[in-house]
C-alpha cells in the first residue's frame, strides 16, 4: 500500500510514469471507454458513481487512463492535501490557449482532481472532483471515495470527513475536512454566475508531458508559457511577486469583479493594480468580525494590523478566508504574505508595482 | 408531512435528476427529525428545479455548514418563524461565511428562523427579485461583538423585498441592503443590532412601516468609497417607529458601523436625495436625525462623499440629544446647555429640515476637517430648496403576489 501511495502522490513517480500515460490513444479498449465516457457526460441524470466516467484503469485512482496530467506552478491551498490533476479530452479534439491565457477546453472535456494525503488512508484519495464541459456549459461535481476504495459516490450536498495528517512542518493535524457541495463548487468556479475552470491558465499550467506529446492535446502548445512564479520558490520572483501569485490562485477566483466576492471591491488577480482595491489601506466593507478590530485589509508595513492576514490565520466561520475549502491554517502561505506586507513602506504607496 | 421525506428528496439519494427539461413543479419535503437531515436539506436545495418548493418541517435543523441555493424560482418554506416553527440552528457552524446563501433569481424565503450563524445570517447575492417574508434571524445570546455581521443581507440585486421579518443581535446591520436597486424594506422589526436597517450604496429604496428599536443606530443610509456600485441615491425612510436606539455600540472595530454613535435614530451619510418623513423618532441620546459627510481619508476620485438633497419633514420627535456619544459629544452638550437638539448636521453638503425642532450644525463644511474642529451652532435648515418628491417604489407584480 505504501508503494501505491508513493505512485499516487509523488510527482517524481508520476513524471516517470508519464511517458506511457500521456500519449493519446493506444489504450486497451479505448473506443468503448470513450463511448461510455461520452454517455456519462451527456446523461441527463448525473452518474451516482465515479466509475461511470471510465477515468481510471481498474477504477484505481493511481492509474488514470490516457490523459493529460498536469500540475500548477502555484496551487490553491486545500488543507495541505496533495492533488492529482489530469484532463481527458474527447477523441480527436484538442484544447486551445486563448490570447488572454485562458485554456479553452472542447466540449466533452473532463478536468479531474483527486485530493489525498500521503499518510491518510495510505495515500488513497478522499475525494475526486470533476469539472465536466457539457454542451450547455461546465458542471462541477464532487465524488467521495467509498470506504472500500473501489469507487467514489456523488455527494451533491458535500460532507465533512475526519482526516488526520502531518503537515510539512511536522505538525500533526486532525481536521473535519470539508468536501464542497455542488453549490460551493460553483461559488469558487463562478464567473458572472456561470461555472468555469479556475486553476489551469497558461500562466500557471505545467503539463507533465514533453513537447511532442503536448501537440496531441493543444492546437497551440507554444502558447503555454508559465509566467507566474511558484509561490514557494524564491528563485522564481520577488516576495511581492510570489505573494501576488499566491493571492491570485487562492483568492482571485472570488475576488474579481465578476466573481462571488465582487461586492467586496477587493480584487486580487495577478493582473490587478496594487492599490486600494487590492486591499492597500482598504477599510472593511462587509467583513464583520473578519476585521479583527483593524482598520485596513492591508496596512503597509504593519502585518499585525492587516486583517487580510488575520482572516487567513483564523479557522472560524465568519472570520476565515477563504470562506469554503479551508480547515487548516496555511502557515507557509501566511508567512509569505506577512513578509510581503512587512516590506511595504508604511506610506501606502510602496505596494504599487 | 413532518417526519416523512418527499419522493423527490428521496430521489436525490439514488440518481440525481438534473436538467431533464421542463417538468411539473413539485414540493420537496425535508424533516428535521431524520437521520442526515442537514445533508438532505442541502441536497434538496441542489436538486430542486425552477418552480419547486422545498418545504421544511417543524423543528430544529442542526447545521455545521452553510446552506446554499442556486436554482431560480424556488421557494424555501418552513413551518413558521416563531416558536414551534422551523429553526435552522447554526450554533455549531464550522464553515461558510453565512447560514444560507442564495445566488439565483426569483426566490422566496419564508416561514423559518435562522439562529446563531457565525458570519452573516441569510445572504443573497446577484439574486434579482428576491423576497424575504416572515423570517426570523437572531443571535440568541443578545448583543455581542462575536455575533455575525448582517442578519438579512441582499447585495448586488435588482428588486429586493424584505417584508415582515424580525432580526435581532447582528453585530453590524440587522437588515442590510447593499449595492442594489429598487428595494422595499417594510413591516419588519429590527432590534438589538448595531444598525437596525441599513441601505448602503444602493439606488431607489423605500424603508417604511418598520419598528426599529434598541439598536445602536436605527436606520442608516450610507454610501462608501471603493466599491463596484456607489453613488447611493433616492431613498425614502417613512412611517417607521424609530424608538430608543440606545444599545452601546458592539460592532467589531474597523467596520464603518463601529463609528455610529450610540443613541442615533436615522443617520444619513454621503447620499443624494434622501427623504425622511412621517416617522416617530424618539429617545435617542445622540440625535433623532443625523446628516453627515464621509469624513475618512479615501483614494477614490469617483466617490461623492457629501450628503446632498436631504429632506426631513413631518416627523414626530421625542426626547433626543441627552447623551451625545460622538467624540466631543459631552462638551458639545455642555456648551449647548445640557443637551443637543434632535437634528444634527455636520455642515457638509445640504439638507432641508422642515420638522419644527431644533437643529445643530457642527460647521464642518470641509470634509478634511476632523470633528474636533467643530464650531457648533444652532441652525435653521427650513429655507433650502425642497427636492422634488421621490416616486413610490414599485416591485414586479410577481414579487407582491408571493406575499399576498
Amino acid at each position: 500500500m505504501m508503494r501505491r501511495a508513493a505512485v499516487l502522490l509523488c510527482m517524481a513517480s508520476c513524471l516517470a510514469l508519464m511517458g506511457g500515460v500521456a500519449a493519446r490513444g493506444g489504450d486497451e479498449g479505448a473506443a468503448s471507454v470513450e463511448a461510455a465516457r461520452a454517455d456519462a457526460i451527456a446523461a441527463p441524470a448525473l452518474p451516482t458513481k465515479l466509475s461511470a466516467f471510465a477515468l481510471f484503469a481498474g477504477n484505481d485512482p493511481a492509474r488514470p487512463r490516457a490523459s493529460l496530467r498536469y500540475t500548477l506552478r502555484t496551487p490553491l491551498f486545500s488543507d495541505y492535501a496533495h492533488k492529482d490533476r489530469f484532463a481527458v479530452l474527447p477523441p480527436g479534439q484538442r484544447a486551445q490557449i486563448a490570447a488572454n491565457g485562458t485554456i479553452e477546453w472542447p466540449v466533452g472535456t473532463i478536468l479531474v482532481k483527486s485530493f489525498g494525503w500521503p499518510d491518510h488512508k495510505d495515500g488513497h484519495p478522499v475525494e475526486t472532483r470533476l469539472l465536466i464541459h457539457r454542451s450547455d456549459g461546465w458542471l462541477a461535481l464532487p465524488y467521495i471515495w467509498d470506504a472500500d476504495g473501489r469507487d467514489a459516490t456523488l455527494a451533491l450536498g458535500g460532507r465533512r470527513i475526519d482526516v488526520r495528517f502531518t503537515a510539512p512542518d511536522g505538525t500533526a493535524h486532525a481536521i473535519r475536512y470539508g468536501v464542497p457541495n455542488k453549490n460551493q463548487c460553483k461559488e469558487c468556479h463562478s464567473l458572472n454566475g456561470t461555472v468555469v475552470p479556475i486553476g489551469p491558465k497558461a500562466a500557471n499550467f505545467v503539463a507533465m508531458a514533453d513537447a511532442a506529446a503536448l501537440s496531441a492535446w493543444f492546437d497551440n502548445p507554444a502558447a503555454l508559457a508559465p509566467t507566474m512564479p511558484r509561490w514557494d520558490q524564491p528563485g522564481d520572483g520577488s516576495v511581492a511577486d510570489r505573494a501576488r501569485a499566491y493571492l491570485d490562485v487562492n483568492c482571485a477566483h472570488c475576488h474579481n469583479p465578476a466573481g462571488s466576492a465582487s461586492n467586496s471591491g477587493l480584487f486580487l488577480r495577478w493582473t490587478d493594480p496594487v492599490n486600494v482595491n487590492y486591499g492597500i489601506e482598504k477599510r472593511p466593507t462587509a467583513a464583520g468580525r473578519g476585521s479583527g478590530g483593524m482598520d485596513f485589509a492591508i496596512a503597509p508595513g504593519d502585518p499585525d494590523r492587516s486583517f487580510l492576514l488575520y482572516r487567513l490565520d483564523h479557522l472560524e466561520a465568519g472570520i476565515a478566508m477563504p470562506e469554503v475549502g479551508r480547515s487548516t491554517v496555511h502557515v507557509e502561505g501566511s508567512a509569505l504574505l506577512r513578509e510581503w506586507i512587512a516590506q511595504m513602506p508604511p506610506s501606502g504607496q510602496g505596494g504599487a508595482r | 408531512m413532518a417526519g416523512k421525506m418527499g419522493w423527490a428528496a428521496g430521489a436525490a439519494f439514488g440518481m440525481a435528476l438534473v436538467a431533464a427539461g421542463p417538468v411539473e413543479a413539485k414540493t420537496i419535503k425535508v424533516s428535521p427529525g431524520e437521520e442526515g437531515a442537514a445533508e438532505r436539506l442541502q441536497e434538496a436545495l441542489i436538486v430542486a428545479q425552477p418552480g419547486d418548493v422545498v418545504e421544511m418541517g417543524a423543528g430544529t435543523f442542526t447545521l455545521v455548514d452553510g446552506l446554499s441555493l442556486d436554482v431560480a424560482n424556488v421557494t424555501l418554506r418552513g413551518a413558521g418563524a416563531a416558536e414551534g416553527g422551523t429553526v435552522l440552528d447554526f450554533s455549531g457552524q464550522q464553515g461558510a461565511g453565512e447560514g444560507l446563501l442564495v445566488t439565483s433569481d426569483d426566490v422566496l424565503l419564508t416561514d423559518f428562523a435562522v439562529i446563531n450563524t457565525r458570519g452573516d445570517g441569510i445572504k443573497s447575492k446577484g439574486a434579482d427579485r428576491i423576497v424575504y417574508y416572515k423570517l426570523r434571524v437572531e443571535w440568541t445570546g443578545g448583543p455581542k461583538e462575536t455575533n455575525g455581521a448582517y442578519g438579512i443581507y441582499p447585495v448586488e440585486s435588482q428588486d429586493v423585498l424584505v417584508d415582515s421579518v424580525l432580526v435581532r443581535g447582528a453585530s453590524d446591520a440587522g437588515i442590510y441592503v447593499g449595492q442594489s436597486r429598487n428595494i422595499i424594506v417594510r413591516d419588519s422589526i429590527a432590534m438589538e443590532n448595531v444598525a437596525g436597517i441599513e441601505i448602503e450604496n444602493s439606488f431607489s429604496a423605500d424603508v417604511r412601516d418598520n419598528l426599529v428599536t434598541k439598536n445602536t443606530g436605527g436606520i442608516l443610509v450610507f454610501d462608501l468609497p471603493s466599491l463596484p456600485q456607489q453613488g447611493g441615491h433616492s431613498v425614502r425612510v417613512f412611517s417607521n417607529l424609530v424608538l430608543g436606539n440606545m444599545t452601546p455600540n458592539f460592532a467589531p472595530k474597523g467596520n464603518i458601523v463601529a463609528s455610529v454613535p450610540t443613541g442615533t435614530g436615522v443617520l444619513v451619510m454621503a447620499n443624494r436625495h434622501v427623504e425622511i418623513f412621517d416617522n416617530v423618532i424618539e429617545d435617542h441620546g445622540t440625535a433623532n436625525v443625523m446628516i453627515v459627510g464621509y469624513r475618512y481619508e479615501h483614494k477614490d476620485p469617483k466617490y461623492q462623499p457629501l450628503p446632498l438633497q436631504i429632506l426631513v419633514r413631518d416627523n414626530l420627535h421625542g426626547r433626543a440629544g441627552f447623551a451625545p456619544a460622538m467624540p466631543g459629544g459631552a462638551e458639545l452638550a455642555a456648551a449647548a446647555g445640557g443637551s443637543l437638539p434632535p437634528v444634527l448636521w455636520d455642515g457638509a453638503g445640504d439638507a432641508v429640515v422642515l420638522d419644527k425642532v431644533g437643529a445643530l450644525t457642527l460647521g464642518l463644511a470641509d470634509l478634511s476637517k476632523p470633528q474636533s474642529a467643530a464650531s457648533p451652532a444652532p441652525v435653521d435648515l427650513s429655507g433650502g430648496t425642497v427636492p422634488p418628491a421621490l416616486p413610490e417604489i414599485v416591485l414586479p407584480a410577481s414579487m407582491e403576489a408571493k406575499v399576498r
